[in-house]
């Protein structure tokens, strides 16, 4: 086990002292994608032609995908020469002022890569010339690794898009899975209502995906990102719903007699829904058809059962049960072989498989009070967990991004709740959400 | 085997209760029937998921009958995919038919719920004829003032579902309360809803929710209580009467709590 008070400073102090620190935290690897992480400089690119009002929603957008990424050490800003280049052919073979790529490698900036570049408005688009070279090679030609023109709307949210593209493309260079295009999907309390809402991943573009006028709650994600299940009270008791999570358009599911069909998770080949039902008296896991039939149930026990989750590499299922205090458990694809994952303290909840299968993310009241939860990391083959939030009221529902490195979550640490992006040791913590009270995001392809 | 053992047990406890035929309410085995369509197209249609919710038709014939005769209720939704009638008749296809005996007056309110809204409407039979004999206790009010005024929470502990002194001695008063109205409103149904403290999850809040509505239902059918007259429904931590962060709070919201079904 990992003493608390060095995961508290984890989640306290930068990625690199936790490197320097030697913390053996699970994640690790999988963020830094092993070795070093090379130091990053991005010039704040101008706009001509119309192009500049909308330069800091680009330059924004831009560098917190970049450090969000968690794959870089950004370089301050203050660091930087006076002159930063913008296109190629301004680089010089020597300078002193920034126009040479040594003055970005020597220090005090010590880069090993920069990137820079412009945008343009040309004929009614945005266009982004974008470049990423490394400061290390003597000629600008043998340097760049990325040179590349990206077209949007001449707005903010054309700038955004360019530039989220431009630092997909860098991200991809060193080993990161791109975000590109994913939405996160979440509820959002108005009253006694609850809709499930939508998202891009760094909190741009909400909308309402449902409009039931009624609780729709809990929602999860197709492994492929077409549809969301949810649970609903729109019939007057808890039922399972699927829509279309393009168009929020209903597929057929047909609900099996019960008082609570609910917390409802996609198979990883997503042609099965699990779910908990009460439909033999108490809650235990089912399993059915996207559509509905064939349903089963899997576990048979005397003690309330939910939140079943298939791991991606398949063979098990994570779920949470009593009797008394809720933990974590785990079965087989049978419902055999039931096995308590949480060691029995307080309550745990929200068990998430990352997408290779191999940590399950989770939230626990360990060490606090009956309701103070907070967001877990468990390598369930050796039981060794990382704690990721402290000290920041209660946090829950942590799901995971497609590219396995960042993760979602709810917290209250501003008084409401509201929904967060961290990467998955707990550093680059982002606040997504501020409107309304926001809870159970899930993150999809 | 496993699905029937659970139902097996409730399925006697009900029978000792009711002297009735109680088990031939089954878990189905497979789907009855398929999912409510809209009436007036295909799913495929892209503009479905943008419609909202309309009652084609909502009718009853004749509307007006003399008290122990029937009429038919006949409706028709489209772009809704819950659609429920009130007055004890419940969760019903997108059209259909159902034959009623009311022994009053009644008005009938369908609803339809979709993912782009909900809409409901009325329709009315008139009886004729001589009044019920009545307990008494249809004079204090209609029956969701009755239900709202006169039926008591049943409080639980903190995870349990056990039926403690406390909550014994409010379902025992209860039980006699709903076995009069049930008598002197014959169509009528009521919901216990199960509701929990917002400590645990809200995912497992739901499952202890359901299991705290059933506990409730299961000590008053037997108390005799007709079982198909109480509905369960599990709010888990989503509907909270308070939201103070005290022990008060929490223990006001662990609760079964009565409603009218519509």
């Amino acid at each position: 086990m990992v003493p608390s008070k060095v995961i508290r400073l984890c989640f306290l102090l930068q990625f690199a002292i936790v490197l320097a620190f030697g913390q053996g935290n699970l994640i690790q690897s999988v963020i830094s994608k092993g070795g070093g992480k090379p130091n990053l400089a991005v010039t704040d690119f101008r706009g001509s032609g119309g192009g500049q009002p909308l330069m800091n929603a680009f330059n924004g957008t831009l560098y917190s995908d970049l450090e969000t990424s968690g794959l870089f050490n950004m370089v301050s800003k203050s660091f930087y020469p006076l002159q930063n280049p913008q296109r190629p052919e301004e680089l010089k073979p020597t300078s002193g002022q920034g126009m040479a790529l040594a003055d970005w490698a020597g220090t005090p900036v010590n880069a090993n890569w920069l990137a820079f570049g412009y945008n343009s408005v040309q004929g009614g688009q945005l266009v982004l010339y974008g470049y990423l070279y490394e400061t290390s090679q003597k000629t600008a030609e043998s340097a760049q690794a990325i040179g590349k023109r990206y077209f949007g709307s001449v707005d903010e949210s054309g700038a955004r898009k360019v530039a989220h593209e431009f630092a997909a493309d860098i991200i991809q260079k060193f080993g990161g899975g791109s975000l590109i295009g994913s939405h996160i999907y979440f509820v959002r309390e108005n009253g006694r209502t609850k809709e499930i809402w939508q998202m891009d991943y760094d909190g741009q573009n909400q909308k309402p995906l449902t409009h039931s006028g009624s609780l729709s709650i809990m929602p999860a994600v197709s492994p492929d990102g077409t549809k969301l299940a949810y649970t609903s009270f729109a019939s007057g008791t808890p039922k399972l719903s699927i829509i279309s999570t393009e168009s929020g358009r209903p597929l057929r599911f047909y609900n099996q007699e019960a008082s609570l069909n609910a917390t409802p998770s996609f198979s990883p080949d997503g042609t099965t829904l699990y779910y908990a039902s009460s439909a033999s008296g108490l809650s235990q896991i089912y399993a059915a058809n996207l559509d509905g039939t064939n349903f089963r149930r899997i576990s048979v026990s005397k003690a309330i059962q939910v939140e079943p989750k298939v791991n991606p590499k398949g063979g098990v299922i994570a779920f949470v049960a009593g009797p008394g205090h809720q933990q974590i458990y785990r079965m087989n694809m049978e419902g055999a072989d039931m096995e308590r994952l949480t060691n029995g303290e307080g309550e745990a909840s929200n068990p998430a498989w990352s997408p290779d299968g191999r940590l399950l993310l989770f939230a626990w009241t360990r060490g606090y009070a009956t309701g103070g939860f907070n967001i877990f990391l468990m390598d369930p083959s050796t039981r060794e967990y990382d704690q990721l939030t402290s000290n920041a009221g209660r946090n829950e529902n942590p799901t995971w991004a497609p590219d396995g490195r960042h993760i979602v979550f709810t917290s209250n640490r501003t008084g409401s709740f509201q929904i967060y992006s961290m990467l998955a040791d707990g550093s680059q913590l982002q606040r997504l959400t501020s409107a309304g009270v926001n809870r159970s995001p899930v993150w999809g392809k | 085997m496993k699905m029937n053992r659970t139902a097996g047990t409730i399925c006697l406890a009900a029978a000792l209760a009711l002297s009735t035929a109680a088990c031939k309410k089954k878990t189905p085995i497979t789907p009855p029937t398929a999912p409510i369509a809209p009436s007036n197209s295909n799913t495929t249609d892209p503009n479905a998921g943008k419609l909202k919710p309309a009652i084609l038709s909502f009718s009853v014939e004749p509307s007006s009958i003399e008290r122990g005769q029937s009429a038919t209720l006949r409706w028709s939704v489209s772009n809704a995919n819950a659609v429920s009638i009130d007055n004890g008749i419940g969760e019903v296809q997108g059209a259909g038919t159902r034959r009623i005996t009311p022994t009053e007056s009644t008005t009938f309110r369908l609803t339809a719920a979709g993912p782009n809204g909900t809409i409901s409407g009325t329709t009315t039979v008139n009886v004729t004829g001589a009044a019920p004999a009545n307990t008494g206790l249809a004079n204090a009010g209609t029956f969701d003032q009755i239900v709202n005024s006169q039926l008591s929470d049943a409080l639980f502990d903190y995870d349990g579902n056990t039926i403690r002194a406390d909550a014994q001695e409010a379902l025992n008063k209860d039980a006699d309360v709903l076995k009069k109205i049930f008598a002197d409103f014959p169509n009528r149904s009521v919901i216990v809803e199960g509701h929990c403290d917002e400590r645990g999850s809200a995912e497992y809040n739901l499952g202890l929710g359901d299991q705290r509505a059933s506990s409730a239902k299961a000590y008053l059918v037997q108390l005799g209580v007709t079982a198909d007259r109480l509905k369960t429904v599990s709010y888990g931590k989503e509907r909270p009467q308070c939201t103070e962060a005290n022990d008060d709070c929490y223990q006001r919201n662990r609760r079964a709590h009565f409603s009218a079904a519509q």
